[in-house]
């Protein structure tokens, strides 16, 4: 089962896209939590300063730092192993209208999982489309950005065994 | 007899406020700051994240700064962190497959699709001091060419289509976690992978070296080394699926071993496998060569007694805090047993000068 199979929990979910395919808007959330989560605590502060003071909500989880057990696989494919753990913050928040946001961050900022599941909650309600413009869309182009400069700098030190051909064989 | 059991407080408190002064070092030389540390020594921040067997840079960074860069010291003050962590619960297998890598290499193939791609490595430098690094300079710049598009494959995945080498089971059985029970032997190779990770790199170092140097010698060719970030991804039950939840830089090796066949296994590559946190590339190899010799039971090797082959001896002494706890112990206070080692010595001497004097009448 892909997780696009996967059946969203109706649990405290609020669904106001009513004409949208489910499995479609799962892909769509898991984007952005993921994005949330990678992002830089400082830009993500940065780019959500302008939505304080935060819309009202009230807490399903305050914050809570712990540690998820990352796990890999022998031989990067076969069974499962504990790895070692990484620090993770999560937190989740219902707003005024019901919708309700979740946040798993990396690391150990609590406010970054507090803004997190804020933009969880707020992309589901009608001011998604001023969120996704002023927050996500320029820490998803950033990111990008980063990738890209990184797996530049990678090709740059590709091996190029033309050059090291033997003359008999030019 | 009296021993005395109090009286060192004002000792220890001195001794630890002269500590942090010595932490500082000469006021007159600016302090280290823990981005700093995180930044520009970043391979032992990688180290301490590994045998500390917890991602986080800022943290490692921290425990740098406050060990005075002695990374054993370090990697206990993480340990002892992390068990004041609940646990929020356990990632999906990390898929290194998708890992964008910062390095690739492969010592069997040199055509490997995805390429020979070095990274920031050490290699091929001339380990000649470089007096440019104690002056102050402009950032250095690195060259770019157009990035790969795509993940990279891995090298196995080809010998693997001609089945000449030995297959990975893919399964999903929960592994078992050393952090939660205690250590039971024989131990399954998951448990084993688990306790090589945040072994000491040094005591790794030096077994996977007795492979080499013929203590069960188990060829290893490095199939492949990548370096790289993957995303790591749990499910979460309140949501019914699984989100990232982060992404972190592992170091990968899998070497592939020569193998003639065993009573139970038909000829065939073999294979050896190393995944740790960060940049942590001399760990990995040297992990891949242990785990493979201490599979000599699966493939139905000669146990020839060497010590990588040893279960017991690898897992119960690998890892540095458990070795440098016992070992350390021994220079704190013992002198009700050392009182009582020295009444038994005064008293084997003194039967010993009287069964002399007696021999002598």
């Amino acid at each position: 089962m892909t997780d696009a199979d996967r059946p969203e929990a109706a649990a405290g979910d609020h669904a106001p896209y009513a004409d949208a395919d489910a499995a479609a808007r799962t892909v769509r959330r898991r984007e952005w939590m993921g994005l949330l989560a990678r992002a830089p605590v400082d830009r993500l502060k940065a780019l959500w300063a302008p939505f304080e003071p935060a819309p009202a909500f009230g807490w399903l989880r305050a914050p809570e730092i712990g540690g998820v057990m990352v796990r890999g696989r022998a031989g990067a494919s076969g069974a499962p192993f504990n790895l070692g753990e990484m620090t993770v913050t999560r937190a989740a928040v219902r707003l005024e209208c019901g919708a309700v946001g979740h946040a798993h961050v990396q690391g150990r900022d609590r406010d970054k999982a507090r803004i997190a599941a804020l933009v969880d909650a707020l992309m589901q309600t009608s001011r998604s489309g001023e969120v996704e413009a002023a927050l996500l869309a320029p820490l998803a182009a950033e990111e990008t950005d980063r990738r890209r400069a990184r797996a530049a700098r990678a090709a740059a030190t590709k091996v190029d065994f033309l050059t090291l051909m033997r003359g008999e064989d030019a | 007899m009296y021993v005395a059991v109090k009286g060192g407080e004002r000792a220890i408190d001195a001794a630890h406020a002269w500590l942090g002064e010595e932490r500082r070092g000469d006021p007159a030389v600016p302090e280290l700051g823990v981005a700093q540390i995180r930044e520009q020594l970043s391979l032992a921040v990688n180290r301490v994240m590994a045998e500390g067997s917890l991602y986080d840079p800022d943290l490692a960074a921290l425990a740098i700064k406050q060990a005075r860069g002695d990374l054993i010291e370090a990697i206990f003050l993480i340990r002892a962190y992390r068990t004041t962590l609940p646990r929020l619960g356990v990632s999906r297998p990390v898929e290194t497959a998708a890992m964008a890598c910062d390095r690739r290499i492969s010592a069997t193939f040199k055509d490997a699709p995805g390429g020979q791609v070095l990274g920031p490595t050490f290699d091929y430098t001339h380990r000649l001091l470089d007096f440019r690094l104690a002056a102050d300079g402009a950032a250095p710049q690195a060259g770019t060419a157009p990035p790969r598009e795509g993940p990279t494959p891995h090298v196995a995945g080809f010998l693997n289509r001609e089945g000449l080498i030995q297959p990975e089971p893919r399964s999903d059985d929960p592994p078992p976690d050393l952090t939660r029970e205690p250590m039971e032997l024989p131990a399954c190779r998951a448990l084993r992978l688990q306790a090589l990770t945040r072994a000491d790199e040094g005591f790794l170092l030096g077994l996977a070296y007795s492979t080499q140097r013929g203590y069960a010698r188990n060829h290893a060719f490095v199939g492949e080394l990548r370096i790289g970030a993957v995303a790591v991804e749990m499910d979460i039950p309140e949501l019914g699926f699984a989100v990232e939840i982060g992404e972190i830089t592992l170091t990968e090796c899998e070497t592939v071993n020569q193998f003639t066949g065993s009573k139970t296994e038909p000829p065939q590559f073999t294979r050896g496998y190393g995944l740790v946190f960060g940049q942590s590339e001399r760990k990995a190899i040297a992990m891949a060569l242990v785990d493979r010799a201490l599979r000599w039971a699966e493939l139905g090797e000669e146990f020839v007694g060497a010590p990588a082959q040893d279960e017991e001896f690898v897992l119960m002494h690998a890892d540095n805090i458990q070795a440098t706890g016992f070992l350390e112990h021994i220079k704190l206070p013992h002198y009700v047993d050392f009182q009582s080692e020295l009444e038994l010595v005064r008293r084997l001497r003194r039967d010993v000068a009287a069964a002399a004097e007696e021999a002598a009448e």
